[in-house]
């Protein structure tokens, strides 16, 4: 297999995109990317977007979009795996470079929520659960990671303070970041002031329903050496599944797909987790982010709650987590996530976070994760 | 939300809790499978799940999903029952202050939603505290 | 011989105060209390109706049994509050215990009656020889229209029977029915609320059927009031029942331990079932049951029981009624009550 290297990465502002439809927005972060690459055509390209089905009525998006791209006839398709169809879109145009069948790859992912009701979208992010055995019963998105919550804090002991200083912390990072959809501070106060979603959750727990897109271009390692700018490759990556219904899990508590993701990538990069110098996770929900690095292996089983609090995930700490701002801050147009977490990763590593800017950062991970851990797909990037 | 025949073929689950219990492993699939998530064997035998159980989970909705809108506030967990086999379930004929991880209850037949003023009602189970 | 195998009752655990009620409509709530003899009434969640009750009070009268679901014949529900118009509550309840597909299954509606109906009918087979046991269920979740009378008795709950040849732990003696068309009360279709006809519902009505049944199965039967051990009357408030128990000659001390409605209110198609249903929960063996349904159109059904020894051995088995009546209990305001009982009206 070749080597594979980011050359190229776009992304716009996310928020509720009123203006822009699904086709705009994607088009207009891939010319971004496409100018940050230096390239004039792609090969192949590769859509992670959860359910444009869902959201705007429109299946077929890989052609869709290679049309608007002016790029037919190229190969285009669009991969699923709910909210990790992002990061499932980047191992799959990994894998086209890395196997040879394809040298210039664009990978995107796009989500358009707002032409729905609020319902409808909800019920569409439902459909990343159990429908017969988990929807059927009344259970929401929130709900199940409320039950994690519950869970991991008779267990661990973690805290309702602990869980919004997740929040606090990727606000904070979030107001540093023009692309955010929430670019501005908030306090525990506020966070254990909002509305109740689903106990112990709160409004401020849960990320947003956002438009947007994000795109990365991809080419044979060798290719990339030649354009005089910081190469980022792709170290290693890994994907899992585990049940699709929480009831069924071992252990509530633990992201077991995310765990064998993550090994699965350590391995393929030869690293191990204290070796990581930034990291973006998949923060759809406060919990998430404490339950993630636990399984990332990045603390200790248990202690996720205990680290956030001693800010060892801030920006400023040992291992930062969601310089971005995670989903809380920066957005969650689902499709869009796993890719978005790359292109922070690689902004990194390339120095070009700004304000974000994590110092002598030179290994990166994203770890991008489908409904209530059902899949996981972990990434790791290399400064070369 | 169900179509008349695709509610109409987990009947067997949602009235009867009807499982499959693996012939080499005793792993029970609920629902029922075809292949044996724990051995890979293929040879189920019928058997009903246990009527009670504990609660292991627990959460209390507040921004419900539309067909539940009116149900609001309602409490959902992930019940243990006493065969071991786990369920997600509504709580419900319960103090919301009270609920405890690790509180017994067992299960009642229950309306879960319905279709509208004029679609199918739709049956099945739910957890009250014993 | 044939007669009761398994009993089983279902009470929701919601109630409502009588004060709760007036409040909001501007009544004196204690005339009520005393005019009625009610206190308070049982409500059900918004997610139960005649068939979640129906397949609980069956799951409890499957315990006594004690026999395998499968071998029942007939599945018989007798509500005046079926969820559908059409489309049976029966088979929802046939399939939840595991009946089906070898049954028969029927759906009764005749006011408060419905419950015995439905009793007479899997009986009558079962003594046929036709079938080798039989399930049947007076359930109802009835409706009072807002600020009406009505409102402080209609309540909610189910009682079922399964009847056979074996193990019987209540013998059927005799059974006797009066029936004339009496517009008393009555609900055409589409119509949300039931109407009637105020004090029409009293003597040319409820005391007119239940005396004509009650006399017509002592006539048949040959026996008298000092006979019976216990009596059971259709309990559409806490009065009615003594007042027809002394026009036909019982005492107070009979009605008694099936006189649920001053803290359940009118279960309709459940009320004089599940006043059975509390009555086997404390009757000796050998001991005699009146019971005399009455529904509005109208009509009544008469049952005589004797008690078997069996009924020890399996009482235990299930909750009892009065245990469902007074475990447990949720105290509504009115506008959760509103709500529950779908009263308020919404945007579609």
């Amino acid at each position: 297999m070749r080597e594979v290297a980011v050359i190229g990465v776009g992304m716009t502002k996310w928020g509720e995109l009123w203006e822009k439809s699904l086709r705009q927005i994607f088009v207009e972060t891939a010319l971004l990317a496409i100018d940050d690459a230096g390239v004039d055509k792609v090969d192949s390209l590769i859509v992670g977007s959860m359910s444009s089905g869902l959201f705007i009525g429109q299946e077929h998006i890989g052609s869709l979009l290679a049309d608007y791209l002016g790029q037919t006839p190229i190969p285009a398709a669009r991969v699923e795996s709910a909210c990790a169809s992002g990061g499932l879109a980047l191992k799959m145009g990994f894998l086209e470079v890395a196997s040879g069948v394809s040298d210039i790859v664009m990978v995107g992912g796009v989500e358009k929520m707002t032409d729905v009701s609020g319902h409808e979208a909800t019920y569409a992010l439902g459909t990343a659960a159990d429908q017969e055995y988990e929807c059927f019963h009344g259970i929401t998105f929130p709900g199940l990671y409320a039950l994690i919550a519950r869970a991991h804090m008779e267990k661990y002991g973690t805290t309702r303070e602990q869980l919004a200083l997740v929040a606090v912390k990727n606000h904070e990072n979030g107001s540093l970041n023009p692309l955010a959809q929430f670019p501005f501070p908030i306090t525990v106060d506020s966070v254990l002031n909002s509305v109740l979603v689903a106990d112990p959750l709160r409004v401020l727990d849960c990320s947003p329903i956002t438009d947007g897109a994000a795109v990365v271009i991809l080419c044979p390692l060798e290719m990339a050496k030649k354009l005089k700018k910081p190469i980022v490759k792709i170290a290693g990556f890994g994907q899992a599944t585990d049940t699709i219904a929480l009831s069924s899990r071992r252990d509530i508590t633990w992201l077991e797909s995310t765990y064998q993701a993550a090994q699965k990538a350590y391995q393929m990069a030869g690293k191990k987790p204290e070796d990581i110098d930034v990291v973006e996770v998949h923060d759809c929900f406060t919990i998430a982010e404490i339950c993630v690095i636990e399984a990332l292996g990045l603390v200790e089983k248990g202690k996720g709650g205990k680290a956030v609090e001693e800010g060892l995930t801030s920006l400023s700490g040992k291992i930062p987590v969601n310089t971005s701002g995670g989903l809380k801050a920066k957005g969650h147009p689902v499709g869009a996530t796993g890719v978005a977490q790359a292109i922070e990763v690689v902004k990194q590593l390339r120095e070009e976070a700004g304000p974000r800017q994590v110092k002598g950062a030179r290994l990166g991970l994203t770890q991008n994760m489908g409904g209530s851990g059902g899949s996981a797909v972990v990434h790791i990037f290399e400064r070369v | 939300m169900p179509t008349p025949a695709r509610f109409w073929r987990e009947i067997p689950q949602r009235y009867r809790l009807e499982a499959g219990k693996c012939k080499r492993c005793g792993f029970i699939a609920f629902p029922p499978r075809l292949i044996c998530p724990a051995c890979q064997n293929r040879e189920f035998e019928t058997i009903r799940l246990a009527d009670a159980g504990k609660i292991l989970t627990f959460t209390i909705i507040r921004v419900p999903p539309h067909p539940f809108i009116d149900q609001a506030p309602y409490a959902v967990g992930i019940v243990e029952l006493d065969d071991g086999v786990r369920l997600t379930g509504q709580i419900v004929d319960c103090d919301f202050e009270a609920l405890k991880i690790g509180q017994r209850v067992k299960i009642e037949f229950r309306k879960i939603y319905q279709d509208g003023e004029s679609g199918v009602i739709y049956y099945g189970y739910k957890f009250v505290p014993e | 011989m044939e007669g009761i195998v398994g009993y089983g009752a279902y009470i929701p655990r919601n109630r409502i105060r009588v004060e709760e009620i007036a409040k909001v409509w501007g009544a004196d709530a204690s005339s009520y209390r005393k005019g009625l003899l009610v206190d308070e009434k049982s409500v059900p969640s918004p997610d139960q109706d005649t068939i979640t009750m129906s397949v609980e009070a069956s799951k409890n009268a499957l315990k006594r049994a004690r026999i395998n679901p499968r071998e029942i014949g007939a599945v018989y529900v007798g509500s005046e509050s079926h969820p559908y118009a059409v489309k049976p509550s029966g088979t929802v309840l046939a399939e939840a215990i595991g009946a089906t597909p070898d049954v028969h299954t029927a759906d009764f509606e005749f006011a408060c009656k419905a419950g015995t109906e439905g009793m007479f009918v899997a009986l009558t087979l079962v003594k046929a020889g036709e079938i080798k046991y039989g399930l049947a269920v007076g359930a109802d979740t009835s409706q009072g229209a807002p600020g009406d009378a009505l409102e402080y008795t209609t309540a909610a709950g189910a009682a079922a029977f399964i009847f056979g040849r074996e193990n019987i732990v209540a013998e059927a003696l005799h059974t006797y029915s009066y029936t004339t068309d009496t517009p008393d009360f009555w609900r055409r279709e589409y119509q949300y609320y039931p109407q009637h006809g105020g004090r029409f519902t009293g003597d040319p009505a409820y005391f007119k059927h239940i005396v004509g049944a009650g006399k017509g199965i002592m006539e048949k039967s040959g026996l008298k009031p000092a006979d019976f051990h216990y009596v059971i009357f259709h309990q559409p408030n806490g009065k009615f029942p003594f007042r027809v128990g002394e026009m036909l000659g019982f005492t107070k001390k009979q009605i008694e331990p099936g006189w649920l409605v001053n803290k359940l209110g009118n279960t309709y198609s459940g009320s004089s079932p599940m006043g059975l249903t509390a009555t086997l929960d404390i009757a000796k063996p050998g001991e005699l049951i009146l019971i005399v349904s009455y529904g509005s159109g109208a009509g009544s059904d008469a049952f005589v029981f004797r008690v078997t020894e069996k009924i020890e051995e399996v009482r235990d088995l299930a909750p009892k009624t009065r245990e469902l009546l007074e475990k447990n209990r949720f105290y509504l305001d009115y506008g959760t009550y509103a709500k529950f009982r779908q009263k308020i009206r919404k945007a579609s």
